[in-house]
């Protein structure tokens, strides 16, 4: 029991570890540091331009609570969703078809699961970065409200690593898929991460979609996730769907359905592992 | 000695169908490239709505939409392939061949062309007929002109990247990462690019994807010539322009980087 523990912690410190040079040691900390930054900022400006586009031909009449600061915050959190998904995600296709490593590690005494993990801490660590970065340009460059004063540093921190670890769970799922798929994993990860901008309120209110889509978006764990994030960040509740669930309600579902995702995702990786290694998939080669 | 004509269409032609073939042989593909891209899209489309935005910004959202798969295949299966192949080992391959390097490019070019426009139809004509978006065609033949020499600046554009990043390592990857979202904003992919103001959508005016949309988008809705860049005809003969120009840079580029590589023994140099 305690040898195991002892290996798992092991791997994903050696894996997290491994995230991190092979994300980082490419190029001078500066240009890493430049790099880690302009993509989310372009990702948010894209909103932002949107935004102004409609705001200034006084065609916007959008009502409630919807408004830049609900936009850009939603985008901001919901990098960790696109970036640690992919984090987890991509190991495979990496490790197996460009450094062709990943029957190495197979046959090694760490556990997959717990490698996947550590690889995408490695991601979570540029994106903690580049979330901040992003905060700060949106409060002083676009003069978004953000009271600092009024955060409930405390429970955003807690609800953050509760939600990053159903995120890393949902890597881990698509990762098990893409152990069976060949190198378009990219784009599986890219069009899943579109399925939960689509159906997590990031950027839009969850009332706006259709009454369908809004279902799937209360079975959605980020759903929660970004609204409570919302909620310690501005001290208001922002989607009104949910406005009638306190926080410690959502916290609650939160936690839970975040289990319920880890506890699939073991599951589900088990079934995949199985499948892979009997139809010899893993050091197949589908680069073309 | 100059390869033949014929040797160099077969080159073309078996580059293209390691991908039309490779891809039809993964029936996941179907998914990740046709219906997951249409969730993407759809989210930028309730942004507006959620603005109340005017209807033809659906419109706009649509067809930027669409394109996205264009520009995401010129980044990942072209701009970064032979990175990939270099990885791989194919690269040294193609270099002893009896061919032209530049037909190894445009293969891989109508290979990618073929299932890019598979995503860009699905987002296209689902995103069309889901959001009701009302198209008012005001020229067919410039819609066709503008969208071919579209294809070919941004074919050429890739060409031209895949010639530059051939000897990078790891860079050749993360440059490319870091191409995506910010040409989605300066291309004007989730609305009109003359919204960055006349300086900003003249630079950005060098990725023939920013010209396309914006003539496109002139010719497919009512309102879409007010909200316009340029004419549409000097929007044609920049991007014929431009085609012209990346398919000359990329086989002088291609040249050029293939005798640094061997100068500096970094043509077959694997994980960097």
């Amino acid at each position: 029991m305690n040898q195991n523990f002892s290996t798992h912690t092991k791997t994903l410190k050696l894996a997290s570890w491994l995230g991190w040079k092979m994300e980082s040691n490419w190029a001078d900390w500066w240009i890493f540091a430049v790099y880690s930054v302009v993509r989310p900022l372009a990702s948010s400006m894209i909103l932002v331009v949107m935004y102004w586009v409609i705001a200034k031909s006084g065609n916007a009449q959008a009502s409630g609570s919807y408004n830049l600061t609900f936009m850009y915050l939603g985008n901001a959190f919901f990098m960790f969703v696109g970036n640690v998904l992919y984090g987890v995600a991509w190991t495979i296709h990496e490790d197996r078809e460009h450094y062709q490593m990943l029957k190495y590690i197979f046959i090694s005494p760490a556990k997959m699961y717990f490698y996947l993990f550590g690889r995408g801490t490695a991601k979570l660590f540029i994106t903690v970065f580049a979330v901040i970065a992003t905060i700060a340009f949106g409060m002083l460059v676009l003069k978004i409200p953000i009271d600092l004063s009024a955060v409930n540093y405390p429970m955003l921190v807690l609800v953050t690593g509760i939600g990053l670890l159903g995120i890393a769970a949902l890597g881990v799922i698509l990762a098990a898929v893409s152990m069976v798929t060949a190198h378009h994993s990219f784009y599986l990860t890219e069009g899943v991460a579109g399925l939960f901008f689509l159906v997590s309120g990031a950027i839009f209110p969850i009332e706006v979609l259709p009454g369908w889509l809004q279902k799937i978006s209360l079975i959605n764990p980020l759903t929660y996730w970004i609204e409570l994030a919302r909620r310690y960040i501005t001290g208001e509740k922002m989607c009104q769907v949910l406005s009638s669930i306190s926080n410690l309600e959502l916290f609650f579902i939160l936690t839970l359905s975040t289990l319920i995702l880890v506890y699939l995702s073991v599951i589900i990786y088990r079934f995949f592992e199985h499948l892979a290694v009997q139809r010899g998939l893993i050091d197949r080669l589908t680069n073309f | 000695m100059k390869t033949d004509l014929k040797t160099n269409l077969k080159s073309i032609w078996a580059r293209a169908y390691v991908r039309i073939v490779g891809a039809n042989r993964e029936p996941s593909w179907i998914l990740s490239e046709t219906v997951l891209p249409l969730l993407n899209t759809a989210a930028f489309v309730y942004v507006y709505k959620a603005l109340r935005a005017p209807e033809e910004y659906i419109g706009f959202v649509i067809l930027g939409g669409a394109m996205t798969a264009y520009w995401m295949n010129v980044l990942w299966s072209m701009a970064s392939q032979f990175y990939w192949e270099k990885e791989m080992g194919n690269l040294e391959l193609y270099l002893i061949a009896p061919i032209s390097r530049m037909s190894i490019l445009l293969g891989m070019a109508i290979g990618g062309i073929f299932y890019a426009t598979l995503r860009a139809v699905v987002v296209f004509v689902f995103g069309s007929l889901i959001f009701r978006v009302n198209f008012f065609i005001s020229g067919v033949v410039e819609l066709f002109l503008i969208f071919i020499l579209t294809m070919i600046a941004l074919y050429g554009m890739g060409m031209f990247f895949a010639s530059l990043f051939m000897l990078w390592g790891r860079e050749a990857w993360h440059t490319s990462n870091l191409f995506q979202e910010p040409i989605y904003l300066l291309g004007g992919f989730f609305f009109p690019v003359k919204t960055l103001g006349y300086t900003v959508a003249m630079f950005a005016s060098a990725i023939p994807i920013s010209l396309g949309l914006d003539g496109m988008r002139q010719l497919c809705f009512k309102t879409g010539k007010t909200l316009g860049f340029l004419d549409v005809k000097i929007e044609i003969l920049l991007l014929l322009g431009l085609s012209i120009f990346y398919i000359w840079i990329s086989h002088y580029a291609l040249l050029f980087m293939e005798n640094l590589g061997k100068k500096q023994g970094r043509l077959t140099l694997k994980w960097q």
